[in-house]
């Protein structure tokens, strides 16, 4: 057994270039807590833990770990001290085995691996977890949910004194998030271990957090313990004014025009995970439908198969009335949009630059629909500066590469190429996911008003609630099958739970 | 009929184990050396290299196991090179392996001229055909030593790849960059390593080439061997056993116009040369098709990012 260690963070500051990420920020984190850091999209949080982690070389200030002052130049630094993170970017080799992956991420691997003893004393290890992982699936062929959860029971498995995650519970369904994060809270209470959370949601700081430091911009906006503060007061700490959402509002019945028909969808079975078998999927014009489905159960083949990353065996997708296999002639004719998954990796260049990424949709096409073969550069970054306004992306600058930015940050950027200009179809995954509390308001109502304006959206979420409060009609999805439909309205999330879990 | 049916069957077996060993060593050398997210057409360079330096040196001492060592240690030089150029910022490995592969090549032609006349001892054959009283089956299963070395060490490469620390290292950092600096791994010094050592697989082709089969030095020796190992590697789907499989096809392939010939086919004598070349075409593009993207293929590869 382990035992916790505290950390404290005095007067660190951090730049890239001549962009301030941290200036002045200082952290106290007790032995045995659970700490949340808090703050918005862009508000250095990444940042701090990263380079109390070696990540990244801080400018000024120091960390004092166990009550010595630590200097930490290297990843190999935080781990020889016990301090371990699960990135917000993932950090699993895709080719390799989760059993390949765990074992290769302890100090002492030996020289010739006895993978028939190590997989024994995984698997033995395995049973302690509150959530399981395959051990001899590829990590690239799971889903995000799945690979947070593999992040997560990795760095148990090295037996961490003090962890930091960044955003664990955004790809979790809620009943997982809260196991997970009762585990770890018990963890930590009980002395072994030390966390830092950061986190979006407010109802898990309530329920989970003993701490909170939050940042606004780069510095310190505040601190104290959840026991004296509310959730206003956090919101307020955080985006510097008081904040009460609304839920947006929903105006007009769907209309009988089907516009997206999915039928007799099938897809090849891909790396030991059944293929999709999909019956009907009908979306009208002016209706969310949401589906539901514990991750891993085939919405991400949906969704490549809808953006044209997945080729189908057979079936047909249909988009008013023609048949649509998401070329960009396609795409561009019907209006298709989409928001794919790990949007960094599905839906941007990382390498290219935020007014690149922003006008991917729209830099060959000129006024009405017509070919343009000379980029209009002034144009698309007219373009990018109103997007980066309205949706409140904040970068280092406009021609800084897009993978450079915050998480949330390139999630609004994507959002935000997506739903500019006339959309009739809008097929979305985990919009909200890395959302702060303020953006994630503003995403749900720009999605309503989609909608509203009739856009057909297809809302693809892990977060049940999302699709409660979103959708006209809720489809679950089970092991690549719609198991179960119905209307949104007088729900019952219980009944939608079990149908999930395949309890029908 | 039958019998002619059987004597170029005989004969391709035959060719099949001897064309496909130098296929078989670099297949495995860009193998490990892609594992590792680098790309090595200077192999094609090496394969010369290696060739005559195998020649020469079993002239110069008598000993042509020397020369296969003398090989070896040629290609792990100009793959250190390889190695070593490419970890600079900005430099681009396919590019410089062009540039390995004209050098090799040019170093070679240039060495070499003194050994196209004069004869080395050449490796021996181990006769499995002992049991057999025809000349034909004998011939054909006289069995070059390096091509049994060849086979261990694509099984040894292969155990390496899954069992053994140092193999998994390379993986990772072939991988996924971001998890190799997560877990601070020396990412240019592995690549390195495996560049090099890759290159050394190599060169023991290139002594095949000069060593034993065709058996001779001479600067047309090579015939784009190293360069097709690269789509070996790509059919292969980066798994050292399957190169085993893939270089005994393209032998296989390379053997069909010779063991024609034995019978007295002559027409299409080009054509059937050829073979290798097609099969490399229809097997690329039967392979690359469906898929979403190639199964197996190191995510840090500068062809695939
Ligand atoms: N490597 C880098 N180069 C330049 N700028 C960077 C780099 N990494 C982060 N930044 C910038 O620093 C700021 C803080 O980023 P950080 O990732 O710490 O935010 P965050 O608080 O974690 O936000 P989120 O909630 O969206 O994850 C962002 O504006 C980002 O663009
Ligand atoms: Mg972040």
């Amino acid at each position: 057994m382990t035992t916790a260690i505290g950390v404290e963070a005095v007067g660190i500051g951090k730049h890239f270039g001549s962009f301030h990420a941290l200036s002045d920020v200082s952290l106290k984190v007790r032995p045995g807590s659970v700490h949340g850091l808090l703050g918005e999209n862009g508000a250095g949080k990444s940042t701090l833990v990263k380079c109390l982690l070696g990540y990244y070389r801080t400018d000024e200030g120091q960390f004092i770990v166990d009550g010595r002052e630590a200097s930490i130049e290297r990843p190999a630094d935080a781990d020889a001290l016990g301090l371990g993170m699960v990135y917000q970017h993932f950090t699993l080799v895709p080719s390799m085995t989760v059993a390949e992956n765990l074992v290769m991420s302890r100090q002492n691997v030996p020289n010739i691996v006895n993978w028939r003893s190590e997989i024994a004393g995984l698997k033995r290890f395995m049973e302690t977890m509150p959530f399981k992982v395959p051990l001899e699936v590829q990590v690239g062929s799971l889903a995000a949910g799945e690979r947070q959860k593999t992040e997560i029971v990795k760095q148990l498995y090295l037996q961490r004194r003090f962890l930091v995650l960044d955003e664990p519970t955004s790809v979790l369904t809620p009943p997982e998030a809260t196991e997970m994060l009762g585990l770890v809270r018990d963890l930590a209470h009980s002395g072994a271990l030390t966390i830092v959370i950061i986190t979006h949601k407010l109802k898990e700081v309530a329920a989970f957090v003993d701490e909170v430091t939050v940042l606004r911009r780069g510095r310190m906006a505040g601190s104290g313990s959840v026991r004296d503060l509310g959730p206003a007061d956090l919101t307020a700490m955080m985006i510097g004014e008081p904040h009460a959402p609304k839920n947006p509002e929903r105006q007009g019945i769907p209309s009988a025009e089907a516009r997206l028909v999915v039928s007799g969808l099938r897809t090849a079975p891909d790396a030991g995970r059944k293929g999709l078998s999909i019956g009907s999927i009908e979306v009208h014009a002016r209706e969310i439908v949401g589906i539901a489905g514990v991750s891993g159960n085939g919405q991400k083949d949906l969704v490549e198969v809808l953006g044209g990353q997945r080729p189908a065996e057979s079936g047909s997708v249909t988009v008013d009335g023609a048949p649509y296999r998401a070329s960009r002639t396609e795409s561009l004719a019907h209006d298709v949009r989409v928001l794919p998954e790990e949007p960094l990796r599905n839906g941007c260049v990382p390498s290219m630059t935020v007014v690149d990424n922003l006008n991917l949709r729209g830099f060959d096409v000129g006024p009405g629909k017509s070919h343009r073969s000379w980029l209009d550069r002034a144009g698309m970054a007219a373009r990018a500066r109103n997007m980066i306004a309205a949706y409140g992306i904040r970068t280092p600058s406009p021609s800084a590469p897009i993978g450079v930015l915050s998480g949330g940050n390139v999630q609004r950027c994507v959002l935000a190429r997506e739903l500019d200009g006339d959309v009739r179809l809008l097929i979305v995954a985990n919009p909200c996911f890395g959302l702060d509390v303020k953006a994630v308001a503003e995403t749900r109502t720009r999605i309503m008003a989609a909608r509203n304006a009739g856009t057909a959206v297809l809302l693809i979420s892990e977060d049940l609630d999302e699709i409660l409060e979103l959708a006209d009609r809720i489809v679950v999805m089970h092991e690549g099958q719609v198991v179960h439909e119905m209307p949104a309205k007088g729900a019952d999330p219980q009944e939608i739970g079990r149908h999930m879990l395949g309890q029908h | 009929m039958s019998g002619s049916i059987a004597t170029v069957l005989l004969a391709m077996l035959a060719g099949s184990l001897r064309v496909s060993t130098p296929f078989l060593f670099v297949s495995l050398g860009e193998c490990l050396t892609e594992k590792s997210g680098r790309i090595n057409l200077g192999n094609e360079g090496v394969l010369v290299l290696g060739a005559m330096v195998a020649y020469a040196t079993s002239y110069e001492t008598g000993s042509p196991w020397a020369g296969v060592a003398a090989a070896a240690l040629a290609g792990l030089l100009l793959g250190g090179l390889h190695g070593e150029v490419c970890s600079l910022a900005k430099v681009n490995d396919v590019a410089m392996g062009i540039a390995i592969m004209l050098a090799g090549t040019g170093i070679a032609f240039f060495f070499g001229k003194p050994y196209v006349q004069p004869s080395a001892t050449l490796l021996p054959g181990i006769p499995f055909g002992f049991w057999s009283a025809s000349p034909q089956v004998r011939n054909a299963l006289l069995v070059c030593p390096l091509f049994l070395v060849g086979i261990a060490a694509a099984i040894g490469l292969h155990w390496c790849f899954n069992a053994t620390r140092a193999g998994l290292r390379i993986r990772i950092v072939g991988d996924s960059q971001d998890a190799a600096l997560a877990l601070g791994l020396p990412i240019d010094r592995t690549r390195f390593i495996a560049t090099a050592c890759g290159s050394a697989l190599a060169g023991i082709g290139g002594a095949f080439l000069s060593l034993y089969y065709p058996g001779s030095w001479n600067e047309g020796l090579s015939s784009g061997q190293g360069l097709m190992a690269v789509a070996l590697v790509v059919f292969s789907r980066w798994n050292p056993i399957n190169c085993i499989y893939a270089s005994l096809l393209f032998g296989a392939a390379g053997a069909l116009g010779p063991s024609l010939q034995t019978v007295g086919i002559t027409w299409g004598y080009y054509l059937f040369y050829a073979a290798p070349y097609v099969v490399t075409l229809v097997v690329l593009i039967i392979t690359a098709r469906g898929g979403r993207s190639l199964r197996g293929m190191p995510g840090q590869l500068s062809i695939g990012r």
